[in-house]
């Protein structure tokens, strides 16, 4: 089957979130339960319907295994592929391929972390790392990872392109924009450009409101084959194109740190879906860091390559702007609880439904999602659309 | 034994690629490998060429000159240990590394220096960093 043949097979029928913000006196896996909870309840299942998994952990090497057990699941289809923040992006495809060779009829694609809030939390998953994953050649110089690589493409976008501070700024400045029109968002008050340049320096030339939140947070979605999408509650969410792409791991080894996989990534996906940059009505993005934005923007052909920090200026990715980006406040504004792939494809789903209120894009038929793993290191795109566009 | 097969197949058993460049670096040695098959030279160390695959890979020395790609700052308070730079050097062989640059302050480090490989100790650990050709100001 050419990857062609997969566009709009299956649907996302069903989402859910829990623990957004502060999950205090609860485990990972407790929210990760609740949202899985809701989204079978907003998909009109329950968790005897669900024969396949997909979920990843920044901790625990074998996470499928817990939640199966946790939910009560013999899945006969398991994904626990771990990309970093892309994987719940990455995990489409396989539970696309899954449900289309008929192995499963229904796969719940979930994620939890309690980073903020748990005892064994951020600071002391990040001492760990060194010795569990180690990096030999980056870490000995002590880089604060994974914030000074995204510095170090920062630097270089703005000494190849003039990309400036105040452009990085702009996207903060939108995100939290769109936070504004979110009562889920964690972060809600006026944030000006000013507000950003003035802010604490974390590595230069990111400042802390260049950065993502550091939360608690838990997601989760339902898939299942269009046909049966079609028989159930919600307007189902198809998946028209899903490909994903890694050039490295660290930022040392990133060929050119001011092109990312996304471009390859993108293109796959775009092909899938028989679609182009000008057809999406809504994006959202992994934007773990601004940088991330301006270099997403680019890669996946929403303007030329350099462009990114103009393209994102005088409020053009803002509520009212050009184009509608992070629409929940992403990363930056909304929640982060560590990996934060599982929350771009729920607020694509819901603008596509139509469902999000005061943020709500008028007559959004396409969205793109774009995940983003490790130090830009993995890219997954995924491009949604509802019935009127297969 | 097929003398083709002990050719082409990588060693094992001997010190590995990590362990050489590190002994290198030990006794004052910046070596780098270079593909036989391929000419292009490799960093990190690896036992495979990451640009052909090829086993064939040969230490030389590293000339130790480079240019500074790409920096930034890592603010840390001063009971963490202070601001320090981390930069990402191209080495004239053609290869990238992350360091830091030694010898000017950390915001000082700009992209497009000229810089110098040095060893140092830390921490009892043998550590390559850089300087700048430039004399102090």
């Amino acid at each position: 089957m050419k990857p062609s043949g997969l566009r709009g097979s299956v649907a996302i029928v069903g989402v859910g979130h829990a623990g957004l913000g502060e999950a205090q006196g609860r485990t990972e896996m407790e929210i990760l339960a609740e949202a899985a909870h809701d989204a079978l309840a907003d998909a009109g299942l329950g968790l005897r319907d669900i024969d396949g998994l997909a979920t990843a952990s920044v901790s625990a090497t074998m996470w499928a295994l817990p939640v199966a057990e946790y939910l009560g699941l013999r899945p006969s289809f398991v994904d626990s592929t771990m990309l970093g923040g892309s994987s719940f992006v990455s995990h489409m495809m396989p539970a696309a391929l899954a449900l289309n060779a008929g192995l499963c009829d229904a796969v719940l694609v979930c994620y939890g972390s309690t980073q903020r809030t748990a005892t064994f939390g951020r600071k002391e998953s990040v001492k760990v790392r060194p010795l569990l994953d180690p990096q030999p050649y980056e870490h000995p110089y002590q880089p604060a990872l994974p914030v000074s690589a995204y510095a170090l493409a920062a630097a270089r976008h703005m000494h190849q392109y003039g990309t400036t501070r105040a452009q990085l700024a702009e996207v903060a400045v939108a995100a939290r924009a769109w936070a504004r029109l979110n009562p889920e968002a964690f972060m809600r008050d006026p944030l000006s450009i000013n507000d950003v340049l003035a802010a604490r320096m974390v590595a230069d030339p990111l400042s802390v409101r260049d950065c993502c939140l550091v939360t608690d947070g838990a997601g989760a979605y339902v898939m299942v084959r269009a046909e049966r999408a079609r028989d159930l509650a919600q307007k189902p969410v198809y998946l028209l194109g899903n490909a994903s792409a890694t050039w490295h791991r660290q930022i040392s080894s990133m060929p050119d740190l001011t092109v990312t996989a996304a471009q390859e990534s993108g293109k796959r996906a775009y092909a899938m879906a028989q679609m182009k940059p000008a057809d999406i009505d809504v994006v959202e993005l992994y934007d773990a860091f601004t940088i991330n934005t301006i270099l997403f923007l680019e890669d996946l052909g929403f303007c030329k390559k350099g462009e990114g920090g103009a393209f994102v200026s005088g409020g053009a990715i803002a509520p009212g702007g050009r184009l509608a980006v992070n629409t929940n406040g992403g990363g930056l504004s909304c929640t982060h609880p560590g990996m934060y792939g599982i929350f771009i494809a729920i607020e694509a789903v819901r603008q596509l439904r139509g469902e999000c209120g005061a943020r709500q894009i008028a007559d959004a038929q396409t969205a793109l999602v774009h995940g983003n793993g490790g130090t830009l290191s993995s890219q997954s795109t995924s491009i949604l659309g509802t019935e009127a566009v297969l | 034994m097929d003398n083709h097969m002990s050719e082409s197949k990588p060693a094992s058993g001997n010190p590995g690629p990590d362990k050489i460049f590190y002994d290198a670096l030990k006794n004052g040695a910046f070596r780098i490998q270079r593909c036989a098959a391929c000419s292009r030279h490799v960093f990190y160390p690896r036992m495979l060429c990451n640009h052909c695959g090829s086993p064939e890979l040969a230490w030389v020395d590293a000339s130790g000159n480079g240019t500074v790609y790409s920096t930034t700052v890592v603010r840390r308070k001063p009971e963490a240990g202070g601001d320090i730079n981390i930069a990402l050097i191209d080495l004239e062989e053609g290869v990238r590394m992350m360091s830091r640059v030694d010898g000017v302050a950390p915001q000082e480090v700009r992209i497009g220096m000229p810089v110098k490989a040095e060893i140092v100790i830390e921490n009892e650990r043998a550590l390559l960093v850089f300087r700048t050709d430039r004399s102090p100001a």
